[in-house]
Parts: structure tokens; sequence; C-alpha cells
């Protein structure tokens, strides 16, 4: 019986001699990963925390620079570093973890890229609704009172 | 038989049946698509997190003023020291698992064993910390007052920590002032019988009231986030006019309908995602304790194949990997 594992991560920059080995590998960048998490959510360098970049003003293509860049214009880069590590971590566990790295091409992308397409839509739509609601509740002709 | 059945031509082609062009066993890939139906499930409640969030962007709660606490060391705050502990125990159990199908690999029985009781004593610590977490939440930290608005009012005052000035706050027992109380809790052998009410809040906001009164020092902030991404903290004369108008409830700890930390929708969503978060995790548990046993029965040795190992370990691996998710958008951003 032939278990065929991949034995290298990170494109081939670092091989490993067996499978186990590749665990044990997978596992300290983990570590290393979620440390990095901890250590800039405890400190919260003053860098981070404010976005880098204000939205364009004007018309048409202030609103396409705005999307293109909204993950700098609309999030603070702490939390976009947040978001980018979990891919990666996420992206880990499931390639190496859960060996998807050693399975058929088809197999991989019926369950990803079902997950990722259905996952983004799901963000897209009710963090749009979110955003919209909050300019209902707090516009300038809002009709709700938060003490009364 | 050839006379009746009208072959297509076809055998051994593509089309004929019988092959299998994922390479993998129907058991194995049906995991894989529960897997993605429950990663939808656990993403729309991360997204219903984020749109509740977003509608209430200016006064969510802070994640790091909330769960300050680590067991044994009392009264320290060390926001984010616990839950790292725990996603290291769990990605630590992943570990182990995966060295458990490794092992299965090789039909190395002992191995086996032994890998896979240590993912599920990873996975009972995990389960036990986040009951602790829950406890710990629920019980409730310096308390505060609800407004009638369903706002939230917490108390604190300035103090100097190393030349700098910062914002401490104060616990309501420490600030009220105990008066005879208004009324007992209506119980159900009392009055009109078998009707009871729920316990009654530690004080009224009325000894809060004269507590605030009798400290010059002691400041309400609100849940109002300002420009440095703070909470508003208010003057004296505003803190006073506020609970004395305002003011409806005295809060400690959190729960369903109420929550000391701010908005009570982020009590909500955190019993609600770590609880379902966590009995996956606990049914986790209990499958692998089911596989464990069978190991150790030596059904796979026979079977001749663990591939068993390999499912259970799939499921395993993906409550990991929600918690990864749970971790930065509960804890993190």
């Amino acid at each position: 019986m032939a278990h065929e594992h991949k034995l290298e991560i990170f494109r081939g920059l670092w091989k490993f001699k067996s499978n186990t080995q590749k665990i044990w590998g997978v596992l300290a960048f983990l570590t290393f990963v979620t440390a990095i998490e901890v250590v800039l959510g405890i400190y919260k360098p003053d860098v981070l925390m404010h976005t880098w970049m204000t939205p364009f003003e004007g018309g048409f293509f202030a609103t396409l620079g705005n999307i293109i860049f909204s993950a700098f214009i609309y999030m603070k880069p702490l939390n976009l570093i947040f978001i980018l590590l979990t891919i990666v971590k996420a992206y880990y566990i499931t390639w190496d973890f859960m060996h998807m790295r050693d399975e058929t091409k088809g197999l991989r992308r019926a369950v990803v890229w079902t997950g990722v397409f259905l996952i983004c839509y799901l963000i897209f739509i009710l963090l749009q609704e979110g955003g919209y609601v909050f300019g209902v509740y707090n516009g300038e002709d809002a009709l709700i009172k938060r003490d009364f | 038989m050839d006379s009746t059945v009208v072959g297509t031509g076809t055998e051994g082609n593509t089309w004929d049946g019988g092959n299998k062009p994922l390479k993998a066993s129907y058991g194995k890939m049906m995991m894989w698509f529960f897997i993605l139906s429950d990663a939808l499930t656990f993403s729309g409640f991360l997204a219903a997190y984020g749109f509740s969030r977003f509608k209430f962007i200016k006064e969510w709660p802070i994640a790091d003023e909330v769960f300050t606490h680590v067991p044994f060391l009392h009264g320290q705050e060390l926001p984010m020291i616990y839950v790292a502990f725990m996603t290291f125990i769990l990605i630590m159990s992943s570990v182990t698992m995966v060295l458990a199908v490794d092992a299965g690999h090789h039909m190395n029985k002992a191995k086996v064993t032994l890998y896979m009781f240590l993912t599920i004593i990873g996975g009972l610590i995990f389960v036990g910390s986040q009951a602790w977490e829950w406890a710990t939440f629920i019980q409730g930290d310096y308390g505060a007052v609800q407004t009638k608005g369903g706002n939230i009012l917490q108390f604190g005052k300035y103090e100097t920590v190393d030349g700098k000035e910062k914002f401490k706050r104060v616990s309501i027992e420490d600030l009220a002032i105990a008066t005879a109380s208004e009324r007992t809790q209506h119980e159900r052998k009392n009055g009109l019988w078998y009707v009871d009410e729920s316990p009654l809040p530690p004080f009224s906001v009325n000894e809060i009231y004269e507590g605030l009164k009798a400290n010059e020092d002691v400041l309400v902030r609100t849940q109002i986030i300002n420009e440095e991404g703070e909470k508003t903290i208010l003057s004296r004369e505003e803190s006073l006019k506020r609970i004395k108008e305002d003011g409806k409830l005295v809060v400690k700890g959190a729960n369903l309908v109420v929550n000391e930390y701010g908005t009570s929708l982020f009590a909500d969503f955190f019993f609600f995602i770590t609880g379902f978060h966590g009995f996956h995790v606990f049914s986790g548990v209990v499958i692998n304790i089911i596989i464990f046993f069978n190991v150790v029965l030596g059904t796979y040795e026979r079977r001749g194949s663990y591939e068993m190992v390999e499912k259970v370990g799939l499921y395993w691996h993906f409550v990991d990997l929600v918690w990864v998710f749970v971790f930065t958008f509960f804890y993190l951003v």
C-alpha cells in the first residue's frame, strides 16, 4: 500500500525527509504565526492602528479606486495582517494536516473553490448590508434614539 | 446473456463506470463534503457576527478588555494569553491526530493508540478551557449600569501608573453604598403560588448613584468608541447626570439578555459561536474515543486499513481550522 506524500512546503523551499518530519515542521510554522498574532494583539503597534490610505474623492475613478484599495482604505493594517495570517494558517492546516496537498486536483477544487466562492459571497453581502444599516442608524436624519 | 444485452461498445472507456477520477474512497470524499457544508454553516455565523458588528461598529466591546483572565492568576489583566494557550492546545492535538494517521499508514497499532489517546486528552483540555472561559464571562468582572435604551455605562477612575495616566475600572461592589433594600425577590412559595422571577440585581441603581456621588474621582465610561479607538469617558457632571437620568438596571456578568461588557449582541454571538464550536469539539472527542477503542480492539488491524482514523482525523482538523477563524474574529480583529 503506497501512500504518497508531497514532502515539501513553501513551493519547495523547505523539504522534509519523512511525513512525520513535515508534520513537526508545519507545527513549528503554525506556532510561529500564532505567536506573531498574539504579540501584535498585545502590543498593537501605533503604525498599524490607523489606515494607511484615505478614501479617494471625486467621480467614477475615485469610487473604483476605493473598491480596489478597499482593504487598505477601510481596514486597519493590523486587522488586515490578522486576516491574512489566519488564511495562511488555514491553508497549512488544510494542505498538510488534512493532506489536501496529496489529493487529486479534482477533489481539491471541488471542495476548496466551492467553499471559497460561497463564503466570499456571504461575507460580501452581510458586511455590505451591516455597513448600510450603520449608515441608516447614524445618519444625520436618523430616526432612532439611543436613550430616552 | 449476450443476446439480450446490447453492448454499448464503450467497455473500458471513461464513461463505462467503475473508474475513480478523484482517487478517494467514498467515505473520505463524503467527509470532505460534510466538512464543506459545515464550513459554510460556521461562516454563516461568523458573517452574521460581522454584520452585527458593522451595524454597531462605534460601540462594539473591545475583546482585549473582555477576555483578560487566566486561571490561577487572579486579578491580573492578561488579554490574549489564555486564548493563545487554547489555540496552541488545539493545534497540538491536531498534530497528534495527523501523527496517528501517519502511524496508521504504517500499520503501527501501538503508535496509533498512543497518538489517538493524546489527541483525546488535548480535546478534553480544550473543552475544559472553553468551559472556564464561559464561566468567567458569565460571572462578570466589574459590573455596570444598563440604561433605559439598553446601553451600558461602566465605572472607573484615572490612576497614575509609571508616570502615565490610566483609566482603571472600578467594580460596582466597591462603588455602591448599600441602603435598606427596597424589595425582595419574589419566590414560588410566596404570594402568587408557582410564579417566580429571576434573581434581582446585586444593587439598585440608586445605591450606585449614591456611591458615585460619594466617590469624587469616579467617572462613567460609555460604550461609544472615540477617535483614538477607546471607549468615551464622561466628565464628572455628565457621569452623575447619565446615571441619574438614564440608569435603569445594575448588571453583572453576561447572559443572553444583558451583558456588562457592552451591547448584548456581543454576548449572544459569543455564546452561540463558541458554543457551536465547543459542541463540535465535544462530539469530535466522543468520535475519537469510539475510534480509539476500535483501534485498541484491533478492528482496523483486522480490516487491513486505518482509513477510519484518517476520516475522523479530517473532522478533527476541521474543528481546529474553525477555531483559527473564531480566534481571529472574536479575539484579535
